[in-house]
């Protein structure tokens, strides 16, 4: 290993620049740095244009980053001012995360380099909220039940024994074979094994949200138990995961768990904020990863909705399906007017009633039969 | 670190670009720039852009232009590793087990494999290009599969062992980028993303493409183009669009139709979704009118 001290010193400026792209946010991989120097080695010294083209090729940004690469390209090679990259630094770091198993006093802190939704938040409150009596037990019992055979699945990598799949298994009918002298009397076959798609749900606990985010948490933690490989956050204008809390068995005490976890409850909504700082997140992103999202909000976006528009179209890209469950719809003369629903409306596969514990019930238990194209 | 890179007389990117030119694709620089680095370095290239910008095409030039075969894997949701690795042939190998009776047998030789596009790759290098097209359909497993077999050219046959390429693959990817990619298989891979040519070489691109179309009705269909790209359409017209849209026009008027008449006419071979039609119809005429003028 050497030091960078130690580089040659026409390599020192190029492997600064990777550390100077990773300060900023950018994924660089040391194979990635090895890969630039090579390349700029191989286009020999044939001016400034052949190193850029280089480090697009080789560090390779995403396309909706190029602009600020550039900037910072032409920051450190040619010496032009910073002033116009800035993402994150000078904006204060609004929307934290909070993780079950990190414990209250360690929020983490999640940079985000978007426009804050203005006045949305000017107050945050916290409080801590009591659960009443639950009155749709019955329906949350029934959907527990019929949920697992329900659930949306896709095909995995992996095969198993069936009676009409398409690939022979070789080894099960030759061992069957030799059993018979040598006489295969029947062709055994596989089929791909079907896995449950993972879910994530993410429960709006803003103010305008408050009649239904009781039934929304109890709906949640009827998801949790019943189906595998499900995440569960509250957005508002904080972001927290209550996964770990709603696994437990006991509702009462996976209720009461998770509302000790959010302290955002009933404030404003930030969503866009909120939903690019979960994005933000690799884990977190990865859970949504061909997955069912189902957010359980109005999508009442208070000032500049773009922030929510570019996450809902990153979550769209990763996800297999995004149904935006809001209780507005329980109306049906319903029709989505604001402008950050009618952004989105594209971008997600459905937008459905939300209103009661049982709409969310029935919506989820049918995503299996009707599947996006 | 490889030698200092010369792969087939292509010792820079110009060169590079020269030749791609001759193969019937106009590269711009940044895609001659990756496409050489990617040679030279032994990485896998992968194009990223909107449907139609001519990535396909460009793996395709790569290989006309390397003189190899094109190897060609389309990846679809479920796609799996029989289907993009080998298979073995049991039909035939439940026959041989028969037909040799007593005597011993080995079912796994070569005439029991069946060789899917990367085995087929894997095992000559240096006579093909692996074109790995819209990776982003396939399933993060697969994705995951890639990367491993990206990073060290091996396929591992539990029945013959592993196969290693006795030289590093040319292997294109692209991806219409209808998800995004696992950071990792960016990272193991040199990158670009293609973007629609400007006006001029989009022009220039139709009459390399179709040798009938005038440089006129090449100008004024990029013309239309850009603005149909402008829209909020679901399918925006690509390059290979624009290429169909000007051919179609120009035969029309080869069989005695109008200009405007004969890009209208020939409207569908650009805009090919219902609704977008729906969406352009009130400002069409308009628009041709414009652009015929």
């Amino acid at each position: 290993m050497i030091g960078i001290a130690t580089m040659p010193r026409a390599a020192r400026h190029f492997v600064g620049f990777a550390a100077l792209l990773r300060r900023n946010g950018f994924l660089v991989a040391p194979e990635q740095t090895v890969a630039f120097l090579a390349a700029i080695d191989l286009l020999g010294p044939s001016g400034i244009t052949a190193i850029r083209r280089a480090a697009h090729a080789t560090l390779a940004p995403a396309p909706e980053r190029r602009a600020e690469f550039d900037a910072l390209f032409d920051a450190h090679f040619l010496g032009a001012t910073l002033a116009m990259i800035a993402p994150g630094g000078a904006e204060d770091e609004d929307v934290r995360v909070r993780e079950g198993d990190r414990g209250p006093s360690d929020p983490l802190i999640v940079e985000e380099g978007h426009e804050s939704g203005q006045a949305a938040a000017a107050v945050e409150r916290l409080a801590v909220r009591r659960f009443g009596a639950d009155p749709e037990s019955e329906i949350l019992r029934w959907f527990e039940r019929a949920l697992p055979e329900r659930l949306p699945r896709r095909r995995g990598y992996r095969k198993r024994a069936s009676l009409r799949g398409r690939a022979l298994d070789l080894q099960r009918s030759l061992r069957e074979a030799v059993r018979n002298d040598g006489e295969v009397m029947r062709l055994r076959r596989l089929r791909r094994r079907l896995r449950q798609r993972k879910i994530l749900l993410l429960i709006d606990v803003s103010g305008s949200m408050k009649q239904r985010t009781d039934g929304h948490l109890r709906f949640a933690h009827a998801l949790a138990r019943a189906a595998e490989r499900v995440e569960i956050f509250t957005i508002g204008t904080r972001l927290t995961r209550v996964t770990k809390a709603l696994r437990t068995k006991n509702r009462d005490q996976a209720l009461a768990a998770a509302s000790g976890l959010v302290a955002d409850w009933d404030g404003g909504t930030r969503l866009g904020d909120a939903l690019q700082a979960f994005l933000a997140v690799p884990r977190f992103a990865g859970y949504a990863r061909s997955g069912l999202v189902l957010i359980l909000s109005d999508g009442l976006e208070r000032g500049d909705h773009h922030a929510m528009t570019a996450a809902v179209a990153r979550l769209s890209a990763l996800a297999w399906r995004i149904s935006w469950l809001t209780p507005l719809a329980a109306d049906p003369r319903y029709r989505p007017e604001t402008d950050a629903l009618k952004s989105i409306l594209p971008l997600i596969d459905d937008l459905a009633d939300g209103g009661s514990t049982e709409r969310l019930c029935t919506h989820v238990l049918n995503l299996s039969r009707a599947t996006p194209a | 670190m490889p030698t200092r890179g010369k792969v087939m007389g292509i010792d820079r990117p110009e060169t590079l670009a020269h030749a791609l030119r001759a193969a019937f694709y106009l590269a711009d620089d940044g895609l001659a720039t990756a496409a050489y680095l990617a040679l030279a370095l032994g990485k896998p290239l992968l194009l990223e852009g909107a449907p139609g910008v001519g990535k396909t095409e460009a793996g395709k030039a790569l290989s006309g232009v390397l003189g190899r075969d094109l190897i060609r894997l389309q990846c679809y949701e479920g796609i799996d590793a029989s289907a993009a690795l080998y298979e073995w042939n049991y039909p035939r190998q439940m026959l041989a087990i028969r037909q040799a009776g007593d005597q011993p047998i080995d079912i796994y030789r070569d005439e029991f494999l069946i060789e899917r596009p990367m085995l087929a790759a894997l095992r000559s290098p240096e006579r093909s290009v692996l074109l790995i097209d819209e990776v982003d359909r396939s399933d993060h497993e697969f994705e995951a599969f890639l990367l491993e077999f990206l990073s060290d050219f091996t396929i591992s046959i539990p029945e013959r062992g592993t196969l290693r390429a006795y030289e590093r693959p040319v292997v294109v990817l692209t991806s219409n980028r209808t998800r995004e990619l696992h950071e990792a298989l960016r990272r193991r891979c040199v990158y670009h993303w293609i973007d629609y040519p400007d006006a001029e070489r989009e022009a220039k691109i139709i009459m390399l493409r179709a040798s009938s179309v005038a440089e006129a009705t090449a100008r004024a269909v990029v013309a239309a183009v850009g603005r149909l790209r402008r829209e909020p359409l679901t399918k925006p017209p690509g390059v290979a669009e624009a290429v169909d849209w000007a051919e179609a026009a120009t035969l029309l008027v080869q069989t005695g139709a109008g200009w405007p008449e004969a890009f209208k006419r020939s409207i569908g071979t650009a805009l090919k979704d219902e609704e977008d039609l729906a969406h352009m119809a009130p400002r069409l005429d308009a628009m041709i009118a414009e652009i015929a003028a």
